[in-house]
């Protein structure tokens, strides 16, 4: 492998690397000044998920000039599978509960297309809990 | 490109900083879980960085660990936020408990009736 691809790569994965770090960035001021509970959520999904998958990226590229073992590429590959998967079970069962306990502020939301069907279909007992 | 690595750092360190600020403050217990996602996703993010900076392989098996145990956390938490509501919901004459979850916790600033 050439001097000057190795040079190229390095450049971006660290470029890579920093776009994530920003993205972690965000989602710590984010969850300082949102106001409630769902909006925080949605910025702090941003460094779970893109963020990360651009540091795995950037780890990949950087690891490829010296190391070309294929366990490395392999744990990458699972990191990323295993954050895309979970993450949006995580959020979906974070705000369910959420919204379910009462801790979602009604007045922050522009629509509410659940409380509408709530209201015309009716609650099933019980459901109230996440199962 | 030094330079570069310093702000990666730095960066990081300042979301870590926030997360605990929102994880004090947080007016319910599931903003605090949210706080905690935030810090293992900059945990991550910094693990990683280290493996990129000193291009070395063996903490990678520490993501795969950080990234499962973010998702079994914060689905825990909310488990327990759930059934502890369903709980105190059953008998509804139990007023005077101190460390029930109700619906005004969402009012920012009122610290009671959660329990840290």
């Amino acid at each position: 492998m050439s001097e000057t691809l190795g040079t190229v790569l390095d450049w971006v994965a660290i470029l890579c690397i920093l776009a994530g770090s920003v993205l972690s960035l965000v989602a710590g001021i984010g969850l300082v000044r949102f106001p409630d509970l769902l909006s925080r959520m949605h910025t702090a999904a941003k460094p779970q998920v893109l963020g990360l998958l651009l540091v795995l990226v950037g780890i990949g590229l950087r690891l490829v000039p010296v190391e070309t073992n294929v366990f490395n590429v392999g744990t990458l590959v699972l990191v990323a599978l295993f954050q895309t998967v979970t993450i949006p079970v995580a959020g979906h069962i974070t705000a369910r509960v959420g919204y379910r306990t009462g801790r979602i502020d009604e007045s922050l939301m522009a629509h509410d297309e659940l409380a509408e069907r709530l209201r015309t279909e009716g609650d099933v007992p019980g459901s109230g809990m996440a199962r | 490109m030094n330079a570069l690595w310093i702000a990666i750092g730095v960066m990081l360190g300042v979301a870590a900083l926030l997360g605990m600020v929102r994880m004090l403050m947080g007016p319910s217990i599931l903003d605090r879980a949210l706080s905690v996602d935030v810090l293992i996703a900059s945990a991550l993010t910094g693990a990683g960085a280290y493996a990129a900076f000193h291009r070395d392989p063996t903490v990678l098996p520490t993501l795969l660990v950080l990234s499962l145990l973010g998702f079994v956390g914060s689905v825990s938490i909310a488990k327990f936020v759930a059934r502890r509501t369903q709980q105190e919901h059953i008998p509804t004459t139990t007023e005077a408990h101190p460390t029930t979850a109700t619906p005004t916790d969402a009012v920012p600033g009122s610290e009671k009736g959660e329990n840290p």
